[in-house]
């Protein structure tokens, strides 16, 4: 069990309500997306926002990596949507 | 001259410009993106992911410098609440020669739009909706892959 630190942007952040917070994970989750299923099974917000992994994207102590990226040793994920800018 | 910035604060082009023209090099190249009023939108919300954000674009700027062995390149974003008409990207580049500043300066818009962390929200009246990513951005990055 470790405890990281979540980030949500855009309307992952809208739909869960923070864009911040720290959880103990427990130690089965190996990757990205069993972390998305383990935070959709809360329901509410994050049902919402995470149901769909085919619409959200990831990071990793700030390098972008796919959903079945390990989080081994990982102290910040972020999850978002695909990115819009310039 | 490498400068990466992402502020909240208005892009001033003529200074902007005039770095990248003291930078030493006979082409400077630049793209201006604004924010456009599509359909009535009265605000655009510009999200980043703070030092994230900062990472992709100086990788990405480090990346042009090498490829095409630019004197200078400058990326500024703007984040937060604009109006249309406001300047959202300032990506200006300096070479020697123009072919190495524009192809520098296309690759660095195009990529900035799949590989930076930003997030548009666009405001009309009381609907506010997150923009979606577009087919035609990936594209357009996909072309500057090297075999």
């Amino acid at each position: 069990m470790a405890d990281i630190d979540l980030l949500y942007f855009a309307w992952v952040r809208e739909s869960i309500g923070v864009g911040h917070e720290r959880v103990t994970l427990p130690a089965e989750i190996g990757d990205v997306a069993g972390l998305i299923d383990w935070l959709a099974a809360r329901g509410g917000g994050y049902a919402e926002a995470l149901g769909d992994k085919t619409r959200l994207r990831a990071a990793v102590d700030q390098l972008f990596v796919p959903l079945d990226a390990s989080i081994a040793g990982a102290r910040e994920i972020a999850l978002f949507p695909p990115v819009t800018g310039g | 001259m490498i400068r990466v910035l992402v502020t909240d604060a208005a892009i001033d082009v003529a200074a902007e410009l005039d770095a990248l023209e003291r930078a030493g090099g006979g082409a400077v190249a630049t793209f201006i993106g604004l924010v456009r009023d599509d359909g009535g939108v009265e605000e655009l919300f510009l999200e980043h992911y703070p030092v994230a954000t900062e990472k992709a674009l100086s990788d990405l700027v480090a990346e042009a410098v090498q490829r095409w062995s630019l004197a200078a390149a400058t990326v500024i974003h703007r984040v937060g609440a604009m109006a249309p008409g406001a300047r959202i990207v300032f990506v200006g580049t300096t070479a020697a020669h123009r072919a190495e500043a524009l192809e520098a300066c296309a690759f660095l818009i195009d990529r900035l739009k799949t590989d930076a962390p930003f997030w548009k929200r666009e405001t009309r009246g009381k609907d506010a909706r997150w923009v979606g990513e577009r087919d035609s951005d990936h594209h357009a990055a996909d072309r500057w892959k090297q075999p």
